[in-house]
């Protein structure tokens, strides 16, 4: 196999199997770091407060929220479509990038699907919320009832219940699948009686024997050959909720490629606020390079430059259709009284981004942390503007009104925040955060001692 | 209960050399244990294609036959519901719902054929020969009766061995 002198190794370091075995594990073993604790402990405070925030909701309705009339969706919107767009880019970087046959992947997919499930999760949970009657949530599945009523299948919030249920569904599928063999691993180099029986049973028997690993290798490539159109799809039909609608500002056919592109952007920022502190914390800075941060910052250049070719596109085709209607609605977004979140989002989306343009910059661990922060605002920003200002400036002048979110929809944005990082945290302490078995499967070609002595 | 003789390599390619002469020596293997997925192992070990792509597909026609034709039947059959207007027997929006049921039956089908197939599942008790061999022993484990003579042992023991192994262990 040619390798090229020029490409710097994916994995640092001399390593031997055993050694990778021993370096992705090691976090797992012993009592978790005061960093950790300090973590858990501010997360699950901010969990705490989102479970206030849900139980005020519930009690008391969505009176409890900054709604009204004029404007019906509000943060509850705006945090489902942040968190399934973070989730996309852990089925980009595990199926995408898997089918692209990009090695560099094999370093960061475990932890980036974690961070899809957890996301999911989160986003899951708003529509559920809005409902107001949490326990008729059943309602929206299509099973045989007295009221002999199906559901409406023509409505895109109906398709959003298949897509995301499946994309969780599949993701999870996908992300354990990929796991069983680490959890062998785990469990075989378990010291307690505990762990291993837990273990044990997780790995659900994996020996590593030729055959499964031939089947194993078979379903991975048709599991990431069936979930990369499900997470185009998905994102595709959170965007069909505005785009069939018929307000302007949401009826757009631009929204589905611009959505997904978003969803991939704001995902890898996620995924890169995640890893850059994930690598430092645990020592994983062999395995998860500055290359790799390099190779995310240039899908975020890319995706980025996307979505901004998105904005101005919308911009200029709201003047050039003649709809006085069009051209009021991107007027008012970006010089009307919400202009503050528009400009917010221009610059974090499309002007800071753009420095990845110099090698430096995109090579500088910190700086890329900054700026993954920025995206992350910049593209909550973004569902923000398209769901308020579009809905702010209703039909009538009459209904014209502003929206505030109250402290309760606080709660609940800061709540998924905390489960989300709690979720997270625990993650890192039970499975391991690389893929051992893939790593290990890469090291040959793309290790850094095969480079030095130029074998194969 | 039959006896297993294992031994283990700490390198791929050693491992692929030695299949081929434990082969050439006309001993048979029962399994390979490897930590990782090494390739060309399938070809050492002449391992059929898998046939679970087929289960993803059949599993895929399916959920699509299932998502379209029950949408159909609902809005044609059971229950049509004017929806502005709209036709009844709207093709364009069934389709995000049968795309995601298609997904959604090819992937659990071939995940659960996967399972059944390789007899892995939770509670499943797997004999461990080794336990570096989820690490980085590549194992190579051939069975032997009860009740074998000592000489066969040896024998196999030797022609193993010969095929480069590192170490040797026989676990009743």
């Amino acid at each position: 196999m040619y390798t090229s002198p020029l490409r710097e190794p994916l994995i640092r370091g001399n390593k031997n199997y055993k050694q990778v075995t021993d370096d992705i594990l090691s976090p797992m073993a012993g009592k978790p770091s005061k960093y950790w604790y300090l973590g858990i402990i501010l997360a699950g405070i901010a969990a705490l407060f989102g479970g206030w925030a849900t139980f005020r909701t519930v009690f008391y309705g969505i009176g409890e929220w900054g709604l009204n009339k004029t404007i019906g969706w509000g943060w509850g919107i705006t945090n489902f479509v942040w968190w399934v767009g973070i989730g996309h880019a852990g089925t980009f970087i595990s199926a995408i990038l898997l089918l692209f046959r990009q090695k560099w992947r094999t370093s960061i997919n475990r932890s980036a699907e974690a961070m899809t499930l957890i996301a999911v999760m989160c986003a899951g949970f708003f529509p559920l919320i809005h409902m107001g009657r949490l326990l008729l949530g059943f309602y929206i599945f299509p099973y045989p009832n007295t009221r002999a009523l199906w559901v409406n299948f023509n409505s895109p919030l109906l398709w959003d219940v298949f897509a995301i249920s499946t994309y969780f569904a599949v993701s999870l599928v996908f992300w354990y699948v990929g796991l069983i063999p680490d959890i062998g691993t785990v469990r075989d180099r378990a010291k307690t009686k505990i762990r291993k029986a837990i273990y044990g049973f997780l790995s659900f028997g994996w020996t590593g024997s030729a055959k499964h690993w031939s089947r194993h290798e078979t379903i991975s490539l048709i599991l990431a050959g069936l979930a990369a159109p499900l997470v185009l799809s998905v994102h595709t039909i959170v965007s069909f909720d505005f785009a069939t609608s018929v307000i302007p500002g949401w009826h757009t056919t631009i929204f589905p490629p611009y959505f997904v592109s978003g969803a991939i952007f704001s995902g890898f920022a996620m995924v890169l606020t995640l890893m850059i502190v994930t690598r430092k914390a645990l020592n994983l800075e062999e395995y998860i390079t500055i290359n790799h941060i390099e190779s995310m910052n240039k899908i975020i250049i890319l995706t980025g430059s996307i979505v901004g070719i998105a904005y101005l596109t919308e911009f200029f085709i709201a003047w050039y259709s003649g709809v006085e209607f069009e051209t009021y609605a991107f007027f008012n977004r970006a010089f009307g009284p919400y202009a503050w979140a528009y400009w917010i989002m221009m610059t974090c989306n499309v002007i800071t981004p753009q420095l990845f343009w110099f090698r430096k910059l995109r090579r500088n661990v910190m700086f890329t942390f900054v700026i993954s922060i920025f995206v992350n605002i910049g593209m909550w920003f973004e569902r923000f503007v398209i769901v308020v200002t579009s809905l702010h400036r209703d039909f009538l002048p009459s209904s014209w009104t502003m929206y505030k979110p109250t402290l309760v929809e606080v709660g609940l944005y800061v709540g998924t925040l905390g489960l989300f990082f709690t979720l997270f945290l625990l993650f890192i302490r039970v499975f391991p955060v690389i893929a051992v078995a893939e790593v290990k499967g890469v090291l040959k070609s793309s290790g850094e001692n095969q480079k030095l002595t130029g074998h194969e | 209960m039959s006896k297993y003789i294992t031994a283990y390599y700490s390198d791929e390619e050693d491992l692929l050399k030695g299949i081929g002469q434990i082969k050439a020596d006309g001993l048979k293997i029962m399994d390979v244990l490897t930590p990782f997925p090494v390739h060309g192992l399938d070809k050492a070990l002449s391992i059929p294609r898998s046939r679970l792509t087929r289960v993803a597909f059949w599993g895929g026609a399916v959920g699509a036959t299932l998502g379209f034709g029950f949408q159909a039947w609902v809005f044609t059959i059971d229950y049509p519901l004017n929806i502005g207007g709209k036709p009844f027997f709207a093709v364009p929006s069934f389709m995000p719902v049968a795309f995601e049921l298609t997904v959604l039956f090819s992937a659990f089908a071939m995940v659960i054929a996967f399972f059944l197939s390789n007899k892995l599942g939770p509670g499943a008790k797997p004999v461990i020969h080794d336990e570096r061999a989820t690490d980085d022993r590549f194992l190579v484990v051939v069975e032997v009766e009860e009740n074998s003579p000592e000489e066969r042992i040896s024998q196999i023991e030797q022609a193993l061995a010969k095929a480069g192994a590192e170490g040797i262990t026989l676990k009743a």
